[in-house]
């Protein structure tokens, strides 16, 4: 099966004033489909670049990325785009959606990208589908100042997925919830990863790592440590046990 | 992105904000509403001023004694030679096209009947009088020529005139008025005019005979105006260069003496005066251009200012797959759709603005389509070159950046 990433040598310089920052030397890897990667390192280290290279934001100086078969690090800013919308699907750690939009229009506006002909009934049936796949589908007229923080982000993972993308780019995205929430937002995203989705996370925390298959580390724009884990843990055990916990505490008292 | 998804949130986001689409678009409406209401009261202007001219008479040329336009601005109006009965005979007689001619002699004095005592003007004319001046009578008759001859003391009176002196209930035919003691018999009253462009109310007066206006009142034995009707329009010119021969030779110049008489062709007049009420039409449009173009400033203003606040909007349209173009698309649009609101409103305003100076002071307006449409379009254009470097701005934001941006 060929590699969905394959990356040779990839660099990043930034040029500010008269020094230059490289911010990511020389990363050869390849991710294959299936993959749920997490990226660690802590901030300075060069993931969050990875990230923007990976995701089309931002083109390598150096080196190429192949992504599904296609060069992209040579497209220009309108071709990335395209490959943003079409491969590609986001989630942040801050969820960014519009605030005014209900969950429904965030999760249709992939849609209206892209010179796509969908019908806006079939757009909006598609968006429908995907929060009800994240479990929002009865809050779909909600807007996110209405929502917790767990569910604008499983809001955010419906947009991600609505145009079925090849690669779900997760960056941070537990950053800003709780522990319990963040186990919630796990357990998607190995349910996805269990049905195919290709998943990579930049994070910098190990307990959320031990749910994804591989992990790379990197250190001052190197990859230091890229190896599979050996057994990850399963998030939806853990919210059970966690739940047991309370239950049982409940009981004690 | 689909143009009717990209209409969609343009609108979104103005409906969203509706206070602040009001007002950035408040000064498009007013320069929209000043445009329309400013030339349909230029429009008014001209309209009444052409009407005015036209009440004057048809096809009218004004001979007047003395020459107005003399070199270096000097009236000798009252000076030269003065025109004649027979200068006036003359012209009727031998000018091609005269259908009808009148001497004015105009005086005024205390006009007493019925008790009351009145200051008005008298004109002593000739039974053509009523004809080349557009007036027509409400009652009674006008006098003949055999009564000019005969010197008589009759008269027709004008409507504020009677209305002065004998009220609204008592008809004025049969009554006599007297000017400087003369008894004069009203045998016809005629109907309203109005106030003339001066501003002269034109019904405060008493027609006479000119024979008895210069032999009764005056004393004068000539004339200082002579009205002249021509039979149509396209024979003016030729009549006034032939009453200006005739008169020449009558008053026996050379051909180095400037003329000392002068003659006003009302065609000349009215097309003098329409240009002059069009220029002014012209310049009240362009002075409420100028408030277009301030609200076509206000509007950039907004825009940017919503690009900026809405960075993060952008940045996360970008990174789910916007092109450049279609955010592009999305903010022009909305100033656009700002503009175009603002020029529906104002044309509502500016229409109803017209109708207002129309209710409140009785002058008339005329909205013209063509206002509208110039100031609808103006202001969609407007939309396009404001609302053009706001949302390039918008549409070169770089992705990540803009999801940075707090």
């Amino acid at each position: 099966m060929p590699a969905l990433i394959d990356l040779d040598s990839i660099q990043k310089v930034y040029r500010t004033g008269g020094s230059e920052v490289h911010a990511v030397r020389s990363v050869t890897l390849s991710i294959q489909p299936g993959e749920f990667v997490a990226f660690m390192g802590s901030s300075g280290s060069g993931k969050s670049t990875m990230m923007n290279i990976l995701g089309c934001l931002d083109r390598p100086t150096g080196g190429h990325y192949l992504l599904d078969g296609e060069d992209v690090s040579t497209l220009d800013r309108d071709e990335r785009a395209l490959v943003r919308n079409r491969k590609l699907g986001f989630v942040f750690q801050g969820f960014n959606l519009l605030p005014r939009a209900t969950a429904l229009e965030n999760v249709e506006m992939p849609m209206l990208y892209g010179h796509r002909r969908t019908r806006r009934a079939d757009g909006l049936a598609r968006a429908l589908e995907a929060l009800t796949q994240v479990g929002l589908g009865d809050r779909w007229d909600h807007r996110p100042n209405q929502l917790s923080g767990g569910q604008q982000q499983r809001v955010a993972i419906a947009r991600a997925l609505v145009n079925r993308p090849a690669l779900l780019l997760a960056d941070e995205p537990t950053g800003n919830l709780d522990s319990r929430t963040s186990l919630e937002i796990m357990a998607i995203f190995q349910a996805l990863n269990a049905q195919g989705h290709t998943i990579v996370m930049v994070t910098h925390e190990p307990d959320i790592a031990a749910f994804t298959s591989r992990q790379i580390h990197m250190k001052d724009g190197r990859v230091v440590h890229d190896a599979p884990v050996e057994r990850p843990l399963d998030a939806t055990a853990e919210l059970r046990a966690l739940q047991g916990d309370v239950a049982m505490a409940a009981h004690a008292r | 992105m689909q143009p009717l998804a990209i209409i969609r949130a343009a609108a979104s986001s103005l409906v969203r904000h509706k206070l602040r689409s009001l007002l950035t678009t408040l000064g498009v409406i007013i320069g929209v509403a000043a445009v329309i209401a400013l030339v349909a009261v230029g429009n008014g202007a001209q309209a009444k001023v052409a009407s005015d001219i036209a009440s004057l008479g048809q096809n009218l040329l004004l001979v007047f004694a003395g020459n107005r336009r003399s070199a270096g601005g000097v009236s000798s109006g009252l000076g030269g030679a003065p025109l004649t009965l027979d200068d006036a005979k003359a012209i009727q007689r031998e000018v091609i096209g005269v259908t009808g001619l009148s001497p004015e002699v105009r005086t005024s004095g205390q006009a007493v009947a019925n008790g009351q005592n009145w200051s008005t003007s008298v004109i002593g004319v000739s039974g053509d009088y009523l004809a080349i001046r557009q007036w027509t009578l409400s009652g009674g008759v006008m006098f003949t020529p055999a009564e000019e001859r005969a010197v008589a003391k009759l008269g027709v009176i004008g409507s504020k005139l009677a209305a002065q002196l004998f009220g609204a209930n008592v008809d004025p035919v049969g009554q006599t008025v007297r000017i400087k003691n003369i008894p004069f018999l009203i045998i016809g009253t005629l109907t309203s005019k109005g106030a003339n462009l001066g501003g002269q109310d034109q019904d405060d007066v008493l027609l006479i005979p000119y024979t008895s206006a210069m032999r009764r009142l005056t004393g004068d034995t000539t004339l200082r105006t002579v009205d002249v009707q021509v039979a149509s329009d396209d024979q003016m010119n030729a009549a006034q260069e032939q009453i200006e021969s005739l008169l020449r030779q009558r008053h026996r110049l050379r051909k180095d003496q400037t003329n000392d008489f002068n003659i006003l062709n009302q065609a000349e007049l009215a097309q003098t005066a329409g240009n002059i009420t069009k220029v002014l039409t012209l310049l009240l449009g362009a002075i409420a251009s100028v408030s277009l173009v301030v609200g076509g400033i206000g509007i950039m203003n907004i825009m940017l200012v919503s690009v900026t606040e809405r960075t993060r909007e952008i940045g996360i349209r970008l990174a789910i797959g916007a092109q450049g173009r279609d955010v592009l698309w999305q903010f022009l649009l909305e100033a656009v759709l700002l503009s175009c609101l603002g020029g529906v409103i104002g044309i509502g305003i500016g229409v109803g603005g017209a109708r207002l100076v129309t209710v409140v002071s009785g002058f008339q307006t005329f909205v013209s389509s063509s206002a509208v449409a110039f100031a609808f379009g103006f202001s969609a254009a407007i939309g396009i070159f404001f609302g053009f470097y706001p949302a390039r701005k918008a549409a070169r934001l770089d992705p990540i950046d803009a999801l940075r941006y707090e």
